[in-house]
């Protein structure tokens, strides 16, 4: 028997919404989370020894999720630290093991069985490469907002943000409050893409417009069109090259920028390893990222696995909330329903909804969709539609690969340059995985997390989802020392 | 149309295409995916004449590595002639490993103080044999930069990616050319190098191999700054586990640095069809065997494993030859946990095949009409 | 700007990088602490010598890897510095 009903991997809104509604449902769970803290990336908190007494400042809705975390944590076992590297399905249905390495020093093997599996790992920031990229000074734009967040350190002296979508609003306004001189804000995109949209919620505009006002009393110019497209400095960057774009961002004129700091970033990739892992159906998003394909009950494709949050689709905070609770609700339907015909005598078959291969669709209406509050299921509608709208509204255009010189570093880690990508496609690779295999783009570190976006489209394909069966780094000392019984 | 059709661009297809056009034959390779996306994008790239019993494996073996020495002279696969050492865990072993090398008649020297060639090796072990000519390549590099290189030095090469052979065109009782999914093409000579799907190509052409899937895990730690591991190593087990005719899991220790600083850890065996879903216990008895061999690799961090399918025939032998049953079919594959090592003589056999040359070795232990 | 989230973060401590003293807030990270005391570039790369700091800051790119009292390769993003920690880089 599985010492846990539900295992849910991620401590953001979403897992945490989950985790608490199945909790409160009845269930025993645990999450599991790599962080020291809960609150993922959205709610990334400072260290209590900063004693922070306005630490809302930093986060909408802070509080509301503060009082989520307390109730969790009494109603369930949150083991932080934990980085899980693997799932494994075992046997048939409802037996899950989740592996993972606890401690963030001296690193020891940890298992937990659970008869449901809730996938709740976020994003992380998608860049594009460009000329100089990987110098000491450019930091994705989350990389900015989490030192912010969870250090209370200003990235930089001059900074400028620069990338797509709604993300580097917040971040330049984050930063600006902070006492960094944001020189500007670049929007690779047109203005106004998001403006026209009938989708968009009266809150967001308020958000967006809290940004907004933040940035002109700074006097930070947002400047559309334009993108950095080049990065310079001897070790260290002291200016970027800024481009104006046209409308499939390709340049036609450029500028020089001082400043020591650059934050950039081009939407999100959803962390989906651990679903591709457990053997879920996987589909796109409208932005090209590989996404875990789910039901009306967030339920995916693999019976007992559920997924919420950003691996579903990048759609902030907000929805991973709503995702999480839906996720969460179904999963304690599931799993009494379960019970309950297990329960009956034997002879009778035990039917769980079929695995199809198939769009979610197949599989929508399963019972525990009657088990969602209907309010619940409209706003995650409304969240989903403002998503789609920005995915529309904010793409990443082709124009950007003109923006690399033969010398362009595409991989960070193994420090392949852009013509050894063109070698290799010269050579017949015709997809990513034969480019990475010629001429080692992914091979590295960070196993694609970087390059992955930019090496697909330069190959001529969408991302493929990836296949790690290693989601985290882990000793071979741990891998022998792992076992297949709960800790 | 094309003197030769090759069926498959991995690390044999591609030595078949080459040695061909060196030939002076017209030759067309057609692939279902990209180059080197088969088995060969799983293989680690050793050349090895250390792993082989005595006979006509080992005999391929021995031609096949003196022509990877040549060809790394042709192109830039990053051929690194750097050794093998077999260990024993006991003097037993260790005796019957030297009676292998002296019946093996190729170079190798006992080596009994060990940390003399691995630094970081286990103290206990009883000692081993070194073999100098073992070497590695970067297999995919190899497939791809012979395929240009025969582009460019004969000319007489054309290269189809994303192309599926559907059927072999017969005429006659004579192979014609093949039905793909863009279209027939025709050829004098028919070339099955697809690997661990060889079998299907044969049933395409009304003819049956026994090829079937052998499954194997790598391990791939962190880029080491480093070197830890300087040579090929393996325990001695591994030689009796290649040749093992189990379908059931075996493990062995085989490990390697490369050239990128990461550790290759293999090698397991299993025939379960081509699952390609994670088999952690075995990742668990690679990472177990690798720290007994190496116990510093307990704190290197593994950040990749992935998996392949060795074109495995029941006599552990490669099908190398034309098809006594069917005229203008030529079959390379099979070659199991060998094919990049074993791809230039294959191709270079072949290629003396294929030009009505006497090959350089007798090719009758590799026929294709042996299983029936 | 700790007024901007009321934060009172404790007593300050040195940890050792390259021999070098550098400021920690208690609590905050090895890689916010070095980028906070302006050290932005410290590990370079294997093949271009290439510097590196920090990146995505939450331990995904491993770009801003360090050794710390010994073990090697620790993503300083990630890991929360201690009194006495010795860093290399
Ligand atoms: C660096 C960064 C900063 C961001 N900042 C903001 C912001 O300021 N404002 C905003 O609106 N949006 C921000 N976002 C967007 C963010 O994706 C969403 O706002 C929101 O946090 C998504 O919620 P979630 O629950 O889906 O995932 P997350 O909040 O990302 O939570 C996922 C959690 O899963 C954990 N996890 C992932 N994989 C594993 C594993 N293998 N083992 C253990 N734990 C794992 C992570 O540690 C994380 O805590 C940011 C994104 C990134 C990448
Ligand atoms: C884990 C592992 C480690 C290994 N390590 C080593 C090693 O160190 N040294 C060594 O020598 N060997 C090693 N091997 C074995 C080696 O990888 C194989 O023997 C070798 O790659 C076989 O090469 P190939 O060209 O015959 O087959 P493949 O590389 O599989 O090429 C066959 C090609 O045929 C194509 N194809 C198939 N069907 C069709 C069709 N219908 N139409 C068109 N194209 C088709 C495929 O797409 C494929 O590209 C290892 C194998 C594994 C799994
Ligand atoms: S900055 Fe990316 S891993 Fe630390």
């Amino acid at each position: 028997m599985s010492a846990y009903d539900l295992a849910v991997v991620g401590g953001g809104p979403a897992g945490v919404a989950g985790a608490l509604t199945a909790a409160q449902a009845g269930l025993r769970v645990a999450l599991l989370d790599a962080a020291p803290r809960l609150g993922g990336q959205y709610f990334r908190r400072l260290p209590e020894t900063f004693h922070a007494t306005r630490e809302a400042a930093l986060h909408h809705g802070l509080d509301r999720f503060l009082r989520q975390s307390r109730a969790l944590r009494s109603l369930a076992d949150v083991l932080l630290e934990h980085r899980v590297w693997a799932v494994e399905r075992h046997g048939g249905l409802g037996d899950f093991v989740v592996h993972a390495v606890a401690g963030d020093r001296e690193e020891r093997p940890v298992t937990v069985r659970a008869s449901a599996l809730l996938i709740a790992t976020g994003a992380h920031d998608r860049p594009l490469p460009f000329p100089g990229w990987d110098l000491p000074g450019v930091l994705t734009a989350g990389g900015a907002q989490a030192l912010l967040k969870g250090n209370l350190v200003v990235a930089g002296r001059r900074v400028v943000v620069a990338g797509t979508g709604p993300f580097p609003l917040p971040v330049a306004a984050g930063l600006a409050r902070a006492g960094a001189r944001v020189v500007e804000v670049l929007e690779a995109n047109g203005p106004l893409g998001l403006a026209r949209h009938p989708a968009l919620a009266a809150s967001k505009l308020g958000e967006a417009a809290g940004y907004a006002l933040a940035l002109a009393r700074h006097r930070v110019p947002y400047r559309a069109r334009q993108a950095v497209v080049a990065a310079h400095g001897d070790g260290e960057l002291t200016h970027v090259t800024v481009g104006r774009l046209d409308r499939d961002w390709r340049v036609v004129a450029t500028r020089t920028v001082e400043c020591d700091t650059l934050a950039v970033g081009y939407g999100f990739v959803p962390q989906v390893e651990l679903a591709v892992q457990a053997g879920c159906a996987m589909g796109h998003d409208l932005d090209g990222s590989p996404v875990v394909s789910v039901d009306a009950a967030q339920r995916t494709s693999v019976a007992g696995v559920y997924a919420a949050g950003e691996p579903t689709g990048v759609g902030g905070a907000e929805l991973a909330e709503v995702e999480g609770r839906i996720a969460g609700h179904a999963a304690a339907a599931d799993l009494r329903s379960a019970v309950h015909l297990a329960a009956e005598p034997p002879g009778t078959a035990v039917h769980r909804p079929a695995e199809p291969p198939g769009t979610p669709a197949h599989w929508a209406a399963g019972p525990a969709g009657l088990a969602v509050p209907e309010p619940l299921l409209r706003r995650r509608a409304r969240l989903r539609a403002f998503a789609q709208a920005l995915h529309r509204a904010y793409p990443v255009r082709p124009g950007w690969r003109d923006w690399l010189t033969p010398a362009t570093l595409v991989c960070r880690c193994e420090e392949v340059p852009y013509e050894a990508v063109r070698e290799a496609m010269d050579l017949g690779a015709t997809d990513a995985r034969s480019v990475k295999l010629l001429a080692r783009p992914g091979m590295g570190w960070c196993q694609g997390r970087m390059c992955g976006y930019a090496v697909a489209c330069l190959a001529g394909e969408l991302p493929q989802a990836p296949r790690r069966p290693i989601a985290q780094p882990i000793t071979l000392g741990s891998l022998e020392r792992m076992t297949d019984d709960p800790s | 149309m094309a003197d030769v059709i090759v069926i498959g661009a991995g690390a044999v297809g591609a030595a078949c295409a080459y040695y061909a056009a060196r030939a002076g034959l017209d030759v067309t390779v057609v692939d279902r995916g990209p180059v080197a996306g088969g088995t060969t994008g799983a293989g680690e790239g050793n050349v090895l004449v250390s792993d082989k019993e005595p006979g006509p494996e080992l005999d391929l073996a021995l031609l096949s590595n003196r022509l990877w020495r040549e060809l790394a002279e042709v192109a830039d696969f990053e051929y690194e002639p750097k050794g093998g050492l077999v260990v024993a865990e006991t003097p037993e072993v260790l005796a019957r490993l030297e009676e292998l090398a002296g019946k093996q008649g190729v170079e190798h020297t006992r080596v009994t103080d060990l940390r003399d060639y691995e630094p970081h090796l286990a103290p206990g072990l009883a000692g081993g044999v070194h073999y100098p000519q073992d070497a590695q390549v970067q297999p995919m590099l190899a497939a791809a930069r012979l395929l240009k290189a025969a582009r460019e030095r004969y000319g007489s090469l054309r290269l189809r990616t994303g192309v599926t052979v559907t059927g072999v065109l017969t005429s006659s009782g004579r192979v014609t050319g093949v039905r793909t999914t863009e279209g027939d093409i025709l050829g004098g000579a028919v070339v099955n190098a697809a690997g661990t799907w060889g079998g299907e190509i044969a049933r395409m052409a009304g003819v049956e191999l026994p090829i079937l899937p052998r499954r194997g895990f790598i391990l791939v730690t962190e880029p080491l700054r480093e070197p830890l591991v300087r040579h090929k190593v393996y325990t001695a087990a591994y030689v009796t586990n290649v040749a093992s005719d189990s379908a059931g899991l075996e493990t062995s220790a085989v490990v390697e640095g490369t050239p990128a600083g990461t550790v290759l850890i293999g090698a397991s065996r299993e025939r379960v069809g081509f699952d390609r879903t994670v088999s952690l216990p075995v990742l668990r008895r690679l990472a177990a065997q690798a720290v007994a061999l190496f116990p510093a690799l307990r704190d290197v961090r593994a950040i990749r494993a992935y998996c392949g399918f060795r074109p495995y025939c029941p006599d552990h032998l490669p099908v190398i030859g034309e098809d006594p049953r069917l005229p203008g079919l030529h079959h390379a594959c099979g070659h199991e946990g060998a094919g990049i090592g074993l791809a230039p003589a294959t191709g270079h056999l072949l290629a003396q095949v294929l030009s009505g040359e006497r090959p350089d070795l007798d090719l009758t232990p590799f026929d294709p009409g042996r299983f029936s | 700007m700790n007024d901007l989230a009321g934060a009172r973060p404790e007593q300050p401590f040195d940890i050792l990088v390259d021999g070098r003293a550098v400021p920690v807030l208690p609590g905050q990270t090895i890689g916010a602490a070095l980028h906070a005391a302006g050290i932005r570039a410290w590990r370079t790369t294997r093949f271009g010598g290439r510097p590196r700091g920090l990146f995505c800051g939450i331990g995904v790119c491993f770009d801003c890897l360090v050794s710390v009292n010994g073990a090697p390769e620790q993503r300083a993003c990630l890991l929360q510095a201690r009194p006495g920690d010795e860093v290399r880089t």
